[in-house]
């Protein structure tokens, strides 16, 4: 019988540091650290001698001070007393405004002309292609500002409507004024409205718009609810109960019986002296934006869709049908949900590309956070160092919390593998 | 058996019949037409209406393209020769061709800048049509930066001269080292010797130098740089440089090293989360502030190295991407053949990673050379930039369209062009069977 001995331990050596495989990622990990710090340090010492010299403490107490500056398209109560802080707010809910309108559109668009890209239409097919290509090649700055440039020089003066004899009129049966000024639209209002309310003191909601939000998410939840009824019963006995009326009836009924307790109605755009007023206007700007960059996005978006699409075998769609599901069916239960594990992922950058991508909004002078945090009020105070990396911390917070609620819905509907 | 059926079957053909041609409605143009187009009422319905809008288009489109007015001074002149037809301005792209391709350059010195696009066709043909062009033009790859920031900037010819040398200490040393110590100490060494070769030796002797042998050409302010000129500077600058640190950090992403991979991680998603527009105002009026007193370095380059970085960190996960798609299996056989990581990479992972991941790749270039239009936000004078100057004129007050197009048409051809040449690798270097 061998006995097996313990190899004679090695004594340490300083050369094993990096010859031995054991140590050597601690040491060069160690090496890394040092000079990363060093690196950040010599940058600090840097920032804070440059700071001294030109005589700027860095500091956030200029946010509170009057901004002085007006921003003409804005969601909530603003004025140029106001302070720089919320200056910012108004820019960051521009930004967000513009993002969310401008994702909906894109969606929408991109959805139709990649399904359209795949139609057995020799014609169709191509114009599509032609759309992506033209769009996808293009910078988006470009289109922004060719966008801008074809709403302020295109369109006509808001003189052009007056007189007997006027050159332009409006559309949609005399309610949508379009003019190089921007865009009128009727504006909804409420007779016995409930007022607003103050959120925190910062910003004041329309109790009417929450209440409609409650009426309809109640509908909306109660719609639910009989459908979750109707696949217990066709679960039980085979037959499906029909619950179309149903379920449209809950949603639209106390909705319509709420718009007129509230007494809505429209207030239309009108021609007063050399402009309109009323109703909602649109800012060339904004519209131009949201154009913009809706159609940019949507190029991109229509090719992932129709590689998604495209991901799903067809034996997928065969099987289906010798199972004896409808063609629409076939659609809606086994190809839609199938690809949209594959579309979601990068759906979800290129609403990240368009929100980041707004910020070119500096370019038309849309007051979004890069206009007023990074444009104006950085002019004013010369606080570059302060709102260049409070601005940067807000857009990134912005793509973490789209990226990591887009994950989350991506997680519920990944396929679940061993 | 056979005559079984003789009084029920009448007539049995016991000859095959010619073979006819198909129904001329299925084959030819016609059949085409008909599988294609009108295939059922949607489709029809779909084929009639894409065609009127096609036929609307170009009703306007083609009279408006075909206008005589390339000789126009004016936008007034315009419309004078239009006389109230619809039309476009030609004479504003005639006027202004040379403005929007090189901005401000010194028109004598138009060569230059000519010269080195065309030596970056010559740079990056062995690169880019390794099949076609011999391998040895590689040495010229290599020398091509030097030489383009020499003839676009000008100056004395030892800055660049100098710069090379600096490379060529650092390898030097490196080879060197490299048979003494380990390998990454000897990189170590060799990026310590160049750094002390620019920093010390290179300003002391380069003044001398331009003295005693002054070899140089005239001098191009930065500020004199705009139109193409200046966003294929940019463009080509970040997408050359974007590809290796990519690389770099998409490995140090991947990497076992905690911190390496917090550090790569970190920075990684702190540049793709804040839009390209902030890091040129960082460039723009920080990078001074982060810089010792007193620093002051050319705009151009403080553009070109935050696109770079931009860039870089889409550039890491799209090869990231391509790192995760490859089969464990590469890995471990890389190992089992006693390959250390660094030969792993080279010969195993990042020949098959990359040809995965061209397609992101060339699309990450494209949208660099796109985004390189931002510029014209921190008031540079790249295309758009000049267009806005050009809009501004009085003479061409009202212009858009034809600015546009031209500008448009220009990005296009750059950018389809990349993306068919993708295409055209991703063919080439298709192995898998089909």
């Amino acid at each position: 019988m061998t006995t097996l001995t313990d190899p004679p331990a090695e004594s340490f050596k300083l050369s094993m540091l990096i010859y031995d495989t054991r140590y050597r990622s601690i040491t060069f990990q160690t090496i890394a650290l040092i000079a990363f710090l060093l690196l950040i340090g010599w940058l600090i010492n840097n920032t804070a001698q440059n700071l001294v010299d030109l005589g700027k403490e860095p500091s956030f107490g200029f946010m509170n001070e009057p901004a002085g500056y007006d921003i003409n398209q804005r969601l909530i109560e603003y004025n140029s007393q106001s302070s720089h802080l919320r200056a910012a707010f108004v820019g960051l809910l521009n930004t967000l405004l513009v993002a969310v309108l401008g994702c909906i559109t894109a969606t929408v668009v991109g959805v139709i002309v990649g399904v359209l890209r795949l139609s057995g239409n020799w014609l169709v097919a191509r114009l599509m292609t032609v759309y992506v290509e033209m769009f996808r090649n293009v910078p988006v700055l470009m289109w922004i500002v060719l966008a801008m440039a074809i709403l302020i020089e295109g369109l006509p003066s808001p003189r052009d409507f007056r007189g007997e004899d006027a050159v332009a009129s409006m559309s949609v049966f005399d309610s949508v004024a379009v003019t190089n000024r921007g865009v009128y639209v009727p504006e909804p209002l409420f007779a016995r409205g409930l007022g607003d309310v103050s959120v925190g003191g910062l910003f004041e909601i329309s109790l009417d718009l929450i209440a409609i939000l409650v009426v309809l998410g109640g509908g909306l939840f109660v719609s639910n609810l009989i459908k979750k009824r109707a696949d217990v019963t066709q679960n039980a006995t085979g037959v499906r109960p029909r619950t179309w009326h149903l379920r449209t009836g809950v949603i639209v009924v106390p909705l319509l019986i709420l718009l007129v307790i509230l007494g809505f109605h429209l207030g239309y755009p009108e021609l007063s002296g050399f402009n309109f007023s009323g109703g909602i206007h649109l800012r060339n700007s904004l519209i131009a934006l949201w154009l913009a960059l809706s159609l940019y996005t949507a190029a991109f978006i229509a090719e992932i869709v129709r590689a998604g699409i495209m991901a799903i075998s067809k034996g997928q769609t065969e099987a289906a049908a010798a199972l004896g599901i409808r063609p629409r069916r076939i659609m809606s239960l086994v190809i839609l949900p199938q690809a949209l594990r594959v579309i979601i992922p990068p759906l979800i950058s290129q609403y990240l590309n368009l929100t980041k991508n707004s910020s070119l909004a500096i370019a038309v002078g849309y007051m979004d956070i890069t206009g007023t945090l990074m444009g104006i009020t950085l002019n004013q105070t010369g606080r570059e160092l302060e709102t260049v990396l409070l601005g940067m911390l807000i857009y990134l917070s912005i793509s973490l919390i789209i990226s990591s609620a887009m994950n989350w819905y991506n997680s519920r509907v990944k396929l679940v593998e061993r | 058996m056979s005559n079984t059926h003789a009084d029920t079957v009448l007539f049995v053909r016991d000859t095959m019949l010619p073979q006819q041609e198909p129904p001329a409605s299925t084959v030819g143009a016609l059949g085409w037409a008909k599988a294609n187009l009108f295939s059922g009422w949607f489709n029809t319905t779909l084929t009639i209406l894409s065609a009127l809008f096609i036929l609307y288009l170009l009703s306007g489109l083609v009279p408006w393209f075909a206008s005589p007015t390339w000789y126009a001074a004016s936008l007034t002149e315009c419309r004078e020769i239009l006389a109230g037809h619809e039309g476009a301005c030609w004479g504003v792209i005639r006027e202004r061709w040379l403005q929007l391709m090189f901005g401000f350059y010194p028109s004598e010195l138009y060569w230059r800048p000519v010269l080195a696009l065309v030596l970056l066709f010559v740079a990056v043909a062995p690169v880019l049509f390794a099949d076609y062009v011999p391998s040895k033009l590689l040495g010229f790859t290599a020398l091509y930066p030097f030489i383009a920031v020499w003839l676009l900037w000008g100056g004395t010819i030892w800055a660049p001269v100098m710069a090379l040398l600096g490379f060529v200490v650092a390898f030097f040393v490196f080879r060197y080292a490299s048979k003494q110590i380990s390998p990454a100490l000897a990189l170590i060494a060799g990026v310590i010797a160049a750094l002390l070769w620019w920093m010390v030796i290179t300003p002391a002797i380069t003044p001398d130098l331009s003295r005693l042998l002054p070899i140089g050409i005239e001098a191009v302010q930065s500020r004199q740089f705009g139109g193409f000129m200046l966003s294929i500077t940019i463009g080509v600058t970040a997408i050359m440089c974007s590809l290796p640190i990519g690389i770099l950090l998409a490995l140090g992403r991947q990497s076992d090293l905690v911190l390496v991979k917090a550090i790569c991680v970190g920075f990684i998603e702190f540049i793709r989360g804040v839009p390209l527009i902030t890091l040129l105002f960082v460039a723009s009026t920080l990078l001074n502030i982060f810089m010792p007193p007193g620093t002051n370095f050319d705009i151009i380059l403080r553009v070109m190295i935050m696109v770079t970085l931009f860039a870089s960190a889409y550039m890491a996960e799209v090869i990231r991407g391509g790192l995760a798609a490859l089969p464990k299996g590469q890995y471990e056989g890389a190992d089992s053949l006693g390959l250390d990581y660094w030969q792993s990479q080279r010969l195993i992972i990042m020949p098959q990673a990359l040809k995965i991941s061209i397609p992101g790749i060339v699309s990450t270039f494209i949208g660099v050379f796109k985004d390189t239009t931002l510029v014209s936000i921190i008031s540079m004078f790249d295309p758009l930039g000049l267009s806005n100057a050009i809009r501004a004129d009085t003479a061409w007050n009202g212009v858009y369209w034809e600015l546009f197009i031209f500008i448009g048409a220009v990005f296009f051809i750059f950018c389809f062009s990349m993306s068919r040449y993708s295409m055209y690798l991703e063919r080439k270097l298709q192995t898998g069977h089909r």
